[in-house]
């Protein structure tokens, strides 16, 4: 079984392009993506309902929620493509973030909820007579904030540490990654966890004081999605080209070589884990109050295992790849279950058989396949 | 785990119970029931139907039984002031000497309200304690036993004079003191108290309890204590019946993760392949055991309690060929890339789930148990082992000892061993590998298909079943070891029976939690699992 020579990903090995060339290229591309969301913005809020290029706040909610999952499927790319990890349960840590926004979202709901009491409306529902301790702050967005980027770190960085510093890897940790978000679902799906049980949170009406539903404030986050994604992809190109991504690619193809050259894997994979589970927080966080809904559905071990198709579909080992992914089998998503819903399941499962079987390097290799063709 | 099945034992005593009038019917009435009484019993306002019912059952006779079920099924008419009875061929004979009557035309019937029939029912089921039969005189006491009525204390008096068999009179004393444990009379309480030390019923417990804590508790004091020491006797002895049945429940569920378990240790000990699809092959053998029931239902009624043996090998054959096929078509091309593999079956369980959806429906289907695998072994009054629970545990450990054999002793054993331990050596030596993956997969699909055989007798069958177990299932092979059949054993009943124990301290879902927890604590210290194969390898 010594699968690491055939187990990692076709790495973009010294892509060969001129450095200027390339700068040119991602300033082009920076500058498309700009114009892009600004194209939708625009064609949503200013032209007419009736004119046929406007476009529906629907859609544009749909978009944004898509923009939450490319951050999701970069994030994966980050662990599994440059560091040979496998998460099945990045769902977890999305949900995590998801849940630190929906209770700030929840309290400032304030008196409007369908008891108008100060408690959340389960909470009354249940009977419960005062917050539960976890709740405490959760009126202040900062705190809000904080736990999207606190909850999702510490519980990675500790599973993490457990698992890696016995050196689980591969399926194993597939396994018991997938075990973890099994475990967390049912947790959240008791009412007792505080967590509003299996109908989660919804019917948020506002948002640091603005009405949560409206085209504006969709705009807002919409945009606030998209230039995350940007900033990541930035920021995660950058550290993949630097020593420290290096490193993590050394890991990801002979983990036991690097060690006896004496660097720690464990360090490396928990700082690149620790970092990708936050990511995965703040998209949870941007997703909620787009969608307007968070609930232990977000945990399942199916939800989990979608994400890592997206990022084999675009590509692991390459950054714009998982977006791509996320992009193209969330289309799919929408447009199937939409006009052909029994057939969804089998679209997709016959997409995680092909894309392993005939598209290893996804997309991205596809294309690049075809560019070095073409020459 | 659900509610132990017990229908189907009811229902059968049932069956004897009406066997045991129609037998009393037959044959030629003890003293004649007095036909006074039988009028009164038919006619009248309901309070003194009901007096007169009770009057007659505190002096029981054969005819009786026979009467009241008449009168329950309203086949009773008056006739000038004689209660008459109408066969089910429109001829009526006298209640009392069973003499023929005609003008039935002329009869009135005998309406009864819902206070009549509850009445009637319970009239009955009162004469069964005098029933000749020892079941059905069981029966009859041990519902008198879980609802003691102060009422019948007279009947029950008259029953425990009469009784010989030690099992009924313990639970119609039981009853007894249950009542007199309220009486007003401080001896008989006290007496009562000391009786109800010798039971092992929780319904017992909860009683003494009531009575020391309740809401109108006993005040005299030595009647206090004698319910205190009885109180800790029937506890200790409810407590043991209870701490058996939470091993048993936790064996039945771990030889169920024994069985969901095994194909996957045989798969991915060999192969190095970790099936996500493994939960749907279980499905599939589920699906093919409810489509060979549907076989005998429609074609073999009369053989239709073995269509449960016959979906034994059809349910390991159809498992055993999808699994084929996916290894000859998919698995295949991807060894080497044990992730990607995880991958590919993931969205083979998709489309299998979506295929049996499209074919059969979302919802459940209906397995029956056959006849022979209903009802259950009493060992106490709360340890009620259900027949199928015990047969799935048989089950789970001839199937390890077959496939331990197959493993140990066949020729494709030596193969699969071979290729686990070394794969460019097997083929060097002309193992031919490519069959032998072919043959193994097919194995552990086929032991997938077995597992789904016998969950489809506890469990509900449907296209998410296999989704239910694979993370369990899973759980045992981290644990057990990879490709480690005895590790497969004691890691699956382990968690089984650790399971239950857990559940019954903490509810079933922080159990589950706490057991994840345990198991990734426990791979920090065993990383390999319990049986790791020994090896030099770095990359082990």
């Amino acid at each position: 079984m010594s699968s690491i020579a055939t187990d990692g990903p076709i790495t973009p090995r010294g892509a060969g392009l001129a450095p200027r060339r390339e700068v040119g290229g991602l300033a082009a591309g920076l500058g498309l993506a700009i114009a892009a969301v600004l194209a939708i913005i625009l064609a949503n809020l200013w032209l007419p309902a009736d004119h046929p290029l406007h476009l529906s706040d629907y859609a544009v909610s749909l978009l944004g929620k898509i923009l939450c999952y490319a951050i999701v499927a970069l994030a994966m790319d980050l662990v599994w493509g440059y560091a040979g990890i496998l998460s099945l349960g990045h769902g977890l840590f999305f949900a995590l973030g998801g849940y630190a926004m929906g209770m700030y979202l929840m309290r400032a709901i304030g008196r409007d909820g369908v008891y108008q009491s100060d408690l959340p409306d389960f909470m009354v529902f249940l009977d419960w007579k005062e917050l539960p301790w976890h709740w405490t702050f959760s009126e202040h967005f900062l705190w809000a904030l904080f736990l999207v980027l606190a909850v999702p770190g510490i519980v990675a960085f500790v599973f993490g540490y457990f698992a890696f510093r016995s050196r689980i890897k591969g399926v194993y940790f597939s396994i018991i990654t997938q075990a973890l978000t099994y475990a967390a679902m049912l947790l959240f799906f008791r009412n007792e966890t505080g967590f509003g049980g299996n109908n989660g949170f919804t019917d948020f009406k506002r948002i640091l004081g603005a009405p949560i539903a409206t085209s504006e404030t969709r705009a807002v986050l919409f945009a606030l999605s998209a230039a995350t994604l940007v900033g990541f992809y930035l920021a995660s190109r950058w550290l993949v080209r630097s020593k420290f991504g290096r490193v993590l690619t050394a890991i990801r193809d002979a983990e036991s070589r690097v060690m006896f050259c004496g660097y720690d894997p464990l360090w490396y994979k928990l700082a690149i884990w620790t970092l990708s589970a936050v990511m995965c927080g703040i998209a949870g966080a941007l997703y909620v109050p787009q969608v307007g809904i968070i609930n232990p559905s977000e945990m399942s071990p199916a939800q989990s295992i979608e994400i890592a198709i997206w990022t084999a579909v675009g590509g692991r080992g390459t950054l714009v790849g998982p977006i791509l992914g996320a992009f193209l089998v969330n289309g799919a998503k929408s447009w199937f279950t939409v006009a052909f819903p029994e057939y969804w399941l089998y679209f997709l499962g016959l997409l995680f058989v092909l894309v392993t079987l005939f598209l290893p390097a996804g997309v991205m290799g596809l294309l690049r396949r075809r560019r070095v063709e073409a020459r | 785990m659900g509610p132990f099945r017990l229908d189907g034992l009811a229902g059968r005593l049932g069956t004897a119970c009406l066997l045991a009038l129609a037998l009393a019917l037959a044959s030629p009435p003890a003293h004649a029931l007095d036909r006074a009484a039988a009028a009164a019993m038919a006619g009248g306002s309901a309070g003194e139907r009901i007096a007169a019912i009770q009057a007659a059952v505190a002096e029981p006779d054969a005819t009786l039984a026979a009467f009241l079920q008449a009168m329950l099924e309203g086949r009773v008419r008056l006739l000038d002031g004689r209660a008459i009875v109408v066969e089910e061929d429109g001829s009526a004979r006298d209640a009392v000497d069973g003499t023929p009557v005609d003008r039935v035309d002329q009869a009135r019937s005998v309406v009864n309200n819902n206070r009549m029939r509850r009445e009637l029912g319970n009239a009955i089921a009162s004469l069964e304690l005098f029933a000749p039969e020892d079941e059905v005189r069981l029966a009859a006491a041990r519902r008198i036993a879980d609802k003691p009525d102060a009422a019948r204390l007279p009947l029950m008096e008259r029953a425990l004079a009469e009784e010989r068999v030690a099992g009924i009179r313990a639970l119609l004393a039981q009853a007894r003191a249950a009542v007199l444990v309220t009486s007003p009379d401080r001896s008989l309480r006290l007496a009562a108290a000391r009786d109800l030390g010798s039971s092992r019923e929780p319904a017992v417990r909860a009683l003494l309890e009531e009575r020391l804590h309740g809401a109108r508790p006993e005040e005299d004091e030595e009647v206090r204590k004698a319910l205190a020491s009885s109180l800790a006797a029937v506890s200790a002895r409810v407590a043991l019946g209870e701490y058996a049945a939470t091993i048993f429940a936790g064996l039945s569920l771990g030889s169920i993760l024994l069985l969901a378990a095994l194909g996957l240790a045989i798969t991915y000990g060999l192969m190095g392949v970790i099936n996500l699809a493994h939960g749907e092959l279980v499905m599939i053998g589920a699906y093919a055991t409810w489509l060979t029931q549907q076989f005998f239902r429609a074609n073999l009624p009369e053989r239709f309690d073995a269509y449960l043996l016959a979906a034994i090998p059809v349910s390991f054959l159809v498992a055993a060929a999808v699994g084929a096929v996916l290894e000859r078509l998919v698995i295949r091309h991807l060894y080497g890339r044990a992730l990607e593999t995880l991958l590919a079956t993931w969205g083979i369980s998709l489309i299998l789930m979506q295929a049996v959806r499209s074919l059969f429906g979302a919802q459940n289907v209906a397995v029956e148990n056959p006849s022979w695998l209903s009802g259950g072994l009493v060992i106490l009054p709360n340890l009620v082992l259900p027949w199928n629970r015990i047969a799935i545990i048989v089950f789970a450990l001839l199937v390890v000892a077959t496939v331990a054999l197959l493993l140990a002793r066949t020729r494709l054993g030596l193969f699969v061993r071979a290729a686990t331990q070394n794969r460019t050596m097997a083929r060097c030596v002309g193992v031919p590998t490519a069959r032998v993956d072919t043959l193994a997969f097919a194995l552990g699909a086929g032991v997938a298909g077995l597992a789904g055989c016998a969950l489809s007798q506890v469990g509900n069958v449907g296209p998410d079943l296999g989704q239910g177990y694979i993370v369990d299932s899973f759980m045992v092979v981290v644990l057990g070891g990879v490709g480690q059949i005895a590790g497969a054993v004691y890691a699956g009943l382990g968690l089984g029976v650790f399971n239950k124990l857990l559940e019954g301290m903490a509810g079933a879902v922080i159990a589950k939690i706490l057991l994840l927890v345990l198991i990734i604590v426990f791979i920090q210290k065993r990383p390999q699992g319990i049986f790791a194969l020994k090896g030099r390898s770095a990359e082990a």
